[in-house]
């Protein structure tokens, strides 16, 4: 009925719409994706006027095709993509909840006993110095070529930053809080999930995030090591075999999983925490 | 009433009999942050206690809410020793401390969710009891979309909604701007005749707990105890005009003179370590 203003409607353009992921500006990745195309363009261009052969770089719409090809495969066959992402995905999954889940757990019970927390937390120290990588190899020993060593894999990735972030997440609580609840009558196991576990989850989200590509980074160092199947083990193959394109199309891939487990957890974020990023102003 | 007809005094609703409590910090230091306090409290009594800083307000309240243990003396609450946490005991503090991910429903519906008592016997009271502070059409809203005088008021009604008998509140509009402060002041007033509470009440402030209070206990520090009881005579429902009344002066300058006894303590060593200088 009343139309808006001109005012009005450029701040809506310009400040007020945000984007499709609602965090940045519709303006801002208007630009990103443009930027996108020029560097593909650039890319596509270089390519062809200084010939530069397939096997050392080859051109975006190379590794398109590739892409396009290497998806269209029944999931059956070795060249599949498809097949080859659900092996990497599923073993970074299973990495990521089994790793998380101990870490938050051992992370809240090292925070909630304090001795516990002073008598372990040297080791602990210790073992995230490790370099967890150089684990791997160890892991085929014991675990196999299967899903299972890059699954462990994964998992002691995302544990370390998960113990830390619950640690400090539990240590976060407004001791008040707890103070309010025990008027409340509240017990042990209520304050812990009614008042410890919410107060914590903007550091669990941090930990989380950095769980994500952990996982998978966990996933694919597994299958550097030793594999039948995944992404990583693609990878090895592909460069082994001067499959250049193929190399490309893997990274693409991987690139674009990453993005979207990014993005993912931030809507989650977004979604379970939307009240911290305002809690400072309001203590 | 039939009581006082027959010339007995009513049981108190809470009677102190020589409390104290001695902390005993990490560095095995103890600290003696109250000393025997003796004082009773009447039904539907307003209590304020004033004190300075340091000198075991907070102390004396979380005892009596039930948080902490005294190390000395007894506490009976409607002829009851006092153990731990009840519903019949609502607290307010200083903060509104409402839970940022929970809805102003929902914080308010807290204690009962906490003591097991279904939401639907309870929803009806909470709503009349947020419409009657004004935050009727705030229900949904998240605690950062309140200003802080729309928090404590949301606080104060979850300490009510289980409908104690005593409500404690301590310094809860310590962190309100003077002009916020003064009508959470009415508003209190307003509850209290509203809902027939007793209410035991801390504050910093002289003016606050003549213009509020039946009694005011007056505390010195070193170690916390009650160094007077001052009676308030001022006719109720009070007003924010009497503030400037004769009667009110006299009783603010009577709490004041009571509390610079143990002020002068305080002013030589500033004039020795003044003059050292
Ligand atoms: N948990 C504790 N351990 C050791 N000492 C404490 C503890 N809590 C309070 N105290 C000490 O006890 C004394 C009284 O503290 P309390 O908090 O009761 O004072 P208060 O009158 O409420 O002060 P304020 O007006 O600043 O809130 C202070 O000296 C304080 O340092
Ligand atoms: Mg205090």
């Amino acid at each position: 009925m009343s139309v808006p203003s001109p005012a009005r409607k450029m701040r809506g353009a310009s400040e007020m719409r945000t984007g499709r992921f609602g965090l940045v500006p519709a303006r801002h990745q208007v630009l990103s994706l443009a930027l996108l195309l020029v560097l593909l363009a650039s890319w596509e261009g270089g390519t062809r006027a200084f010939g530069v052969p397939e096997f050392m770089v080859p051109s975006p719409l190379a590794v398109a095709r590739w892409l396009v090809a290497g998806f269209s495969e029944p999931l059956t066959s070795p060249a599949s993509l498809a097949y080859h992402l659900g092996v990497t995905l599923a073993e970074a999954a299973i990495g990521f909840v089994v790793g998380s889940v101990a870490g938050v757990v051992v992370g809240m019970a090292l925070a909630h006993w304090s001795a516990a927390e002073r008598v372990l937390y040297p080791y602990i120290q210790a073992f995230n110095a490790l370099p967890k990588i150089a684990v791997a190899p160890l892991l085929v020993v014991w675990f196999g070529f299967g899903i299972e060593a890059k699954a462990v894999m994964a998992a002691i990735l995302v544990f370390f930053p998960m113990l830390v972030n619950a640690m400090a997440g539990y240590h976060s609580v407004d001791p008040d809080l707890i103070e309010l609840a025990r008027s409340c009558n509240a017990t042990g196991a209520q304050i812990f999930h009614k008042v410890v576990l919410p107060s914590a989850l903007p550091f669990l989200f941090a930990g989380l995030h950095m769980a994500t590509i952990l996982a998978v980074l966990g996933a694919i160092v597994g299958e550097f090591v030793g594999a039948t199947a995944g992404l990583g083990m693609l990878l090895l193959q592909y460069n082994n075999t001067m499959q250049v394109t193929g190399v490309f199309a893997v990274l693409v891939v991987l690139g674009a999983v990453g993005y979207g487990l990014n993005v993912l957890m931030m809507h989650l974020e977004r979604h379970f925490c939307f009240w911290a990023r305002r809690r400072k102003n309001f203590g | 009433m039939s009581a006082a007809a027959r010339g007995v005094e009513p049981a108190p609703l809470i009677e102190a009999r020589g409390l104290g409590k001695t902390y005993e910090t990490l560095e095995h230091r103890s600290v003696h942050a109250l000393s025997d306090a003796s004082f009773t409290v009447r039904d539907g009594e307003f209590v304020s206690i004033v004190g300075p800083s340091g000198c075991g307000k907070s102390t004396l309240l979380k005892i009596m809410a039930g948080l902490l243990p005294s190390t000395a003396g007894t506490l009976h609450l409607a002829g009851r020793t006092v153990t731990g946490p009840s519903p019949e005991i609502g607290v307010v503090f200083q903060r509104p401390l409402l839970l940022p991910w929970r809805t102003i429903l929902q914080n308010v519906l807290f204690p009962a969710e906490i003591r097991g008592v279904p939401p639907s016997h309870i929803r009806d009271r909470a709503s009349s009891l947020l419409d009657l502070v004004g935050l009727g059409g705030v229900e949904s809203r998240y605690p950062h979309e309140l200003s802080g005088g729309m928090q404590q008021r949301a606080a104060i009604v979850r300490a009510l909604v289980q409908d104690p008998t005593l409500l404690l509140m301590d310094e809860p509009f310590g962190a309100l701007d003077a002009l916020t402060r003064e009508r959470m002041n009415v508003e209190t007033l307003r509850i209290w005749d509203a809902q027939r509470k007793t209410v035991v009440f801390v504050t910093h402030s002289i003016g606050e707990a003549v213009f509020l209070s039946d009694r005011v206990l007056v505390m010195t520090p070193q170690p916390g105890r009650i160094a007077r009881v001052v009676a308030i005579d001022l006719a109720r429902p009070r007003t924010l005009s009497m503030m400037g009344s004769a009667a009110f002066a006299a009783h603010a300058g009577l709490i004041r003179e009571h509390l610079d006894i143990g002020r002068d303590l305080d002013i030589k060593k500033d004039l020795v370590s003044g003059m050292s200088r």
